[in-house]
């Protein structure tokens, strides 16, 4: 930890992470109503009315209260996602890496499936299917996020099973599933772990460009949404869209850096060069 | 391995992908609720059951699932993507009207975002540490934490609405007639704004591995035999560190080409083109399942050339590949 | 005679955070033109250190701290970086240990050697050319012009290093400085390029700094010996001098520690086999189509371990000594063939059954311990997961350690805090732990330094007496075989080519291949002097 911050971009990271959270955190508290009802006059400038802070939509809606909840919307979204892609990936990535062969054929080829259609092409795909619920939205950017985590898993273990000390576990009779959770994935746990934060930043892009299309959950409070509400008055009103995707540079700079640092931490070698 | 079996293999390799891709997505759009047929009626406003069973019998929807599945792949080796009621034409006929204007924005996206990201992760391993670098880290982590249609708007806002020195959308000027070198011109002007917005998180990771693979190739053992033979700095940089810090990159540039593709999507909504990207989004509204599966295998098609691109340019770089 | 290359009163400084604050302290040094000089020790001694300061090829973050490098009436030390450029590869030349990693991989070889002749010469492409051929040519390879088309990749490591050496020696260098050069060969193409650098210092008249860890290489090629420790060089003088009439006791110690190549006093060896090895093959099949080659590891191994013996398995790298270390503890299934142990098909025997019966020690004490294991439960590993409970478990690590002369608060504390020689103690106490009757080692001393190489043999030799060990011991290095070992076998292309009693190998051989072996060993004609006392096994703990 202490070397986590001794990095500056830990420390911005951490810091912009904790704000994204305080702000997710006290949305609730802030903004108690909800914050899509109608709050006032549509399309008031930010500043002009210290009732709205951030101005309102072009539908009355108070854009301060939009922002603050849809910290909680991209948190959630994001931190689960990421731990359904790196479910899926670590586990596809683990038997393939460690039994190789005909194993390995089959489930690369999978992942490579998923890598030749474009994610974003699927994702369509996916809610055009199932609906744009909330849940569903969740799930299916996890299922389309985690190719490149499998492949990454993969690596390391392809690496890890050839070193000594896993040879010498077989040498002593531990079994299959000894070896691969309690000697492999230890050590291939630190650069997956940095990969999590990859994995965040884009499923937190993804869900805020399928909202920007209009073909996320309309009854939740993403800031995609208000953007692309916010294109239909970008002559006149450009606040409207402007100011989420503000909050979603932020969320998304915090997420980065927070992994950048744990990499520089984690391999301090890397940054002396 | 020669040339032709590096094509070879990673053709063969293909296959099997592009089939997992077909059934699998064929299947999932079995689960959709509602067909071609429904969204068709919808859109006429309605119908009686009858003539729905008829269109039905017509789209050939009444089959068993497998069935459905054989034919449609039956089609697909004839190239025959089938038939869009939305559209009211065949799908193949739709998607290479659109095609152009996707090939035009990722392609012209793609060469941007190399050749820019290369450029400044040279620079900034160069500069390792003083300003020029730290400059370009930022910038570059800025890129690639804003979302590509945001960043779209922006740019309308500012350099459409505001200065009005470019067109805020479209593909070309309509009813002017152009051609020739004017009309390459013209839709270039269109086309600015796109290629800036889409290559914009592309150029931000290039550029990241970039410098980073130039640090790891300046540790080399090869760069120290250089300088030992008293070769300038800038001369190894060149004859020896670049190229071998370009691998990485190309990699990475065939493992994109599919978000590239999904990143269009957005984009040419953004800026109202007219290409697959729009044409997906427009399928998913409109409930045109099968131009989506025609898009799907499009694009799986156009994903799998970059990739033999990308594999035909590493062999060239790489000799190990090929002796 | 006036020296080519003198060092005077050199020092290096490390980055802040290193383990000390000089690299190198004081160091002087000179070498004249025509002379080897071999400066040696061991790791962390400042050798390479040194080397790498005359040219100012320093790592990142390393400084020269004070001192004068002197070529020509030329202080190297304040000269500017350019007039640094026109030095390196014209004045001085340098070949590097790494021969697989110190070339380009994507750039053809004769383009990398002409490009020390492009960056100093204004030789047009022509002549170039030419020059590169004859440059190849004199380092022994044997078709020039194919060689010059080649990529790294397709050379063999010591034809690797004869380009490397091709390259330092383009312009005909006053002196060359050679890093540890044959490190990472084979010892038949070590002694090929010994050879080879020792011919072309005497043709072109060179000064040769020489840095190894080998007093075998220095035995052979040294006309003069500089020995450092901790940056520091204790004791310098002519070869004769210093190898068999060591002053310094770092010195002494050193040479005490190198193994003569000589057989070890004979033991009594059981006539009861513990482990038979009865026609074993394993081939390896690589590539697709017309590219598929087919590699027989192993053809037809057959081999005998008396109970109580050790026998050591000798060969060079691709002979197969690896994969039938491999084959005995099942990490591989042979093709063909039969393996018993104690009279069992060791295929019969339930693989965890057979993980009681027969441990193994591995080469690289780094990567043989899970980091992320403490030092108890790594030892503790074994007896668990063959159901002992935690708390005897780990009391019996306890023990362990003590039986490897480690101390058993060791137990809570993680590998990378050991030295090397001390990991390995622990990968031993590790394979012990299930208290097996065969001990399989694969290189267990070859990534440690010659005096640490020293102790672990002696705990080796210690245990198997003790707990009667019978042990298989693959090894590359003639010399320890000799020390440790009962019987020998040498093995080549997978196969065993001579076997027999130790003595009986190292001072008769039959085999030819053995008999070049031998040959190749450098300094095979110098016996190290046995005055010296030999290091004391508590003194490891450093």
């Amino acid at each position: 930890m202490i070397r986590l911050l001794r990095s500056w971009p830990a420390a911005i990271g951490l810091a912009l992470t904790l704000l994204v959270i305080a702000a997710a955190a006290a949305a609730g508290w802030l903004f108690p109503r909800d914050p899509l009802g109608l709050a006032g006059r549509p399309l008031i400038w930010p500043g002009d009315n210290p009732r709205f802070p951030l101005g309102t939509d072009n539908s009355g809606r108070d854009i301060a209260a939009q922002v603050f909840h849809g910290a909680r919307v991209s948190l959630a979204i994001g931190l689960s996602a990421t731990a359904i892609a790196l479910g899926i990936g670590t586990l596809v990535g683990a038997l393939a890496g460690y039994y190789r062969g005909a194993v390995d054929l089959v489930l690369m080829r999978i992942t490579e499936a998923f890598q030749t259609l474009p994610a974003f092409l699927l994702l369509l795909v996916l809610v055009a299917v199932f609906g744009g619920s909330i849940t569903t939205v969740t799930v299916a950017i996890g299922v389309v996020s985690w190719p490149a985590s499998a492949r990454l898993t993969r690596a390391e273990f392809l690496t890890l099973r050839e070193r000594e000390f896993v040879a010498s576990c077989r040498v002593l009779g531990m079994r299959d599933w000894q070896i691969m959770l309690g000697e492999i994935l230890p050590n291939a746990l630190p650069p997956l772990l940095v990969y999590a934060s990859v994995v965040m930043a884009g499923a937190i892009l993804l869900e805020s460009a399928l909202a920007f299309l209009g073909l996320s959950d309309p009854n939740v409070a993403s800031w995609g949404n208000l953007i692309g509400r916010g294109r239909g008055v970008l002559r006149t009103g450009w606040y409207v869209s402007a100011i989420p995707g503000i909050a979603i540079i932020v969320t998304v700079l915090a997420v980065s850096l927070l992994g950048q640092g744990l990499n520089d931490a984690l391999n301090p070698r890397l940054r002396r060069k | 391995m020669s040339l032709a079996v590096v094509v070879l293999k990673r053709l063969l390799a293909s296959l099997p992908v592009l089939a997992i891709i077909l059934v699998g997505v064929f299947l999932l759009l079995q689960a959709a609720p509602g067909d071609t047929v429904d969204a068709l009626m919808a859109q006429a406003g309605g119908g009686d059951a009858a003539s729905a069973a008829q269109l039905r019998t017509f789209y050939g929807l009444d089959a068993s699932v497998p069935v459905q599945l054989a034919r449609y792949l039956w089609r697909l080796v004839r190239l025959d993507l089938g038939f869009s009621a939305i559209y009211g034409k065949p799908v193949a006929e739709v998607i290479l009207e659109r095609l152009p204007a996707t090939l035009l924005l990722t392609g012209s996206s793609l060469c941007f975002a190399v050749a820019g990201g290369v450029a400044l992760g040279v620079l900034a391993a160069r500069r390792l540490d003083r300003w020029p670098d730290t400059l370009i880290s930022l910038l570059g982590l800025l890129f690639y934490a804003t979302p590509s249609f945001w960043l779209g708007l922006m740019a309308i806002v500012v350099f459409a609405v505001k200065l009005a020195w470019l067109p805020p959308g479209g593909f070309g000027s309509v009813g002017e007639g152009l051609t020739g070198l004017d009309r390459v011109l013209d839709v270039a002007r269109y086309l600015v704004l796109p290629t800036a917005t889409l290559s914009g998180i592309f150029l931000a990771i290039y550029l990241r591995i970039m410098r980073a693979s130039m640090l790891e190739v300046l540790g080399l053992d090869f760069v120290r035999t250089a300088r030992a033979k008293g070769v300038a700095e800038g001369a190894i940089i060149v004859r020896h560190v670049l190229r071998n810090a370009l691998l990485p990159v190309v990699t990475l540039v065939g493992l994109q080409g599919a978000t590239l593709l999904g990143g269009s999507v957005v984009i040419e909504s953004v800026f109202s083109l007219p290409g697959l990207g729009r044409l997906a989004y427009e399928s998913v509204v409109q409930r045109d399942l099968n131009m989506l599966l025609g898009i799907v295998f499009v694009s799986a098609l156009l994903v799998i050339a970059v990739n033999l691109a990308v594999d035909l340019v590493y062999a060239r770089l790489d000799p190990r590949i090929t002796t | 005679m006036t020296a080519a290359l003198s060092i005077e009163g050199l020092s290096v400084r490390l980055p802040p955070g290193a383990d000390r604050e000089f690299a190198v302290r004081d160091v002087s040094l000179a070498v004249t033109p025509g002379e080897v000089l071999c400066l040696v020790g061991e790791s962390g001694s400042g050798k390479s250190i040194t080397a790498s300061a005359v040219l100012r090829l320093l790592p990142p973050g390393v400084t020269v701290a004070g001192g004068r490098v002197m070529l020509g009436g030329e202080d190297l030390a304040a000269l500017s970086e350019s007039a640094m450029r026109r030095v390196r590869g014209a004045r001085i030349g340098m070949v590097f240990q790494e021969p697989m990693t110190a070339l380009n991989p994507l750039h053809r070889v004769g383009d990398q050697v002409a490009e020390t002749f492009r960056t100093h010469t204004r030789l047009g492409r022509a002549a170039i050319r030419q020059r590169v051929l004859v440059l190849l040519e004199q380092v022994g390879l044997p078709d020039p012009a194919a060689a010059a088309r080649a990529y790294v990749h397709q050379l063999s490591g010591g034809q690797r290093q004869r380009v490397g050496i091709a390259i330092a020696l383009a312009l005909e260098p006053a002196v060359l400085i050679a890093d540890e050069p044959t490190t990472a060969l084979d010892v038949t193409t070590q002694a090929g390029i010994l050879a080879l650098i020792d011919g072309l210092r005497r043709r072109l008249g060179m000064a040769v700094l020489f840095v190894t860890h080998d007093f075998g290489v220095v035995a052979e090629i040294a006309d003069r010996v500089a020995v450092t420790q901790h940056g520091v060089v204790v004791e310098q003088g002519r070869a004769a001098d210093v190898l068999n009439r060591p002053q310094h006791p770092y010195t002494r110690a050193l040479i005490a520690a190198v193994p003569p190549l000589a057989p070890a006093p004979k033991r009594p060896v059981s006539d009861e086999t513990i482990l038979a090895v009865e026609g074993v093959s394993k081939t390896y099949r690589t590539g697709a189509w017309r590219a598929r080659r087919v590699v027989h590891a192993l053809d037809r191994v057959s081999l005998a371990l008396p109970r109580g013996a050790t026998l050591g398995v000798v060969g060079e790298s691709g002979s197969g000594k690896s994969t039938l270390a491999r084959c005995l503890v099942r990490l591989l299934a042979p093709d063909a063939g039969r393996i018993k142990l104690e009279g069992e098909d060791i295929t019969a025997i339930p693989m965890r059954e057979a993980a009681r019966r027969i441990g193994m020690v591995f080469q690289d004490p780094y990567g043989s311990l899970n980091p992320r294991r403490r030092v108890g439960e790594l030892i503790a590993q074994g007896p668990m997961v063959h159901g002992m409970a935690r708390a005897p478990a780990m009391a019996r690590a306890r023990e362990l350690l003590a039986l490897v002369a480690l101390d058993p608060a060791s137990a809570d504390r993680f590998p990378h805090e050991f030295s090397g020689g001390q990991r390995q103690r622990i990968a031993l106490a590790r394979a012990l732990a299930l208290e097996p009757r065969v001990l399989v080692a694969d290189e267990p001393v070859s990534a440690l330094d010659v005096s640490v190489q020293a102790q672990v043999l002696a705990l080796l030799a210690d245990l198997r007496a003790r707990l009667g060990l019978s042990m298989v011991f693959v090894t590359h290095d003639l010399r320890v075989a000799g020390r440790i070992c009962d019987r020998i076998a040498v093995m080549k292309d997978g196969r065993v080519v001579e076997e027999g009693p130790a003595a009986d190998v190292l001072l008769h051989p039959r085999d030819s291949y053995t008999r070049a072996l031998l040959a190749s060993v450098p300094g095979r004609d110098w016996t190290p002097p046995l005055d010296a006392p030999a290091p004391a096994l508590t003194s490891s703990l450093s």
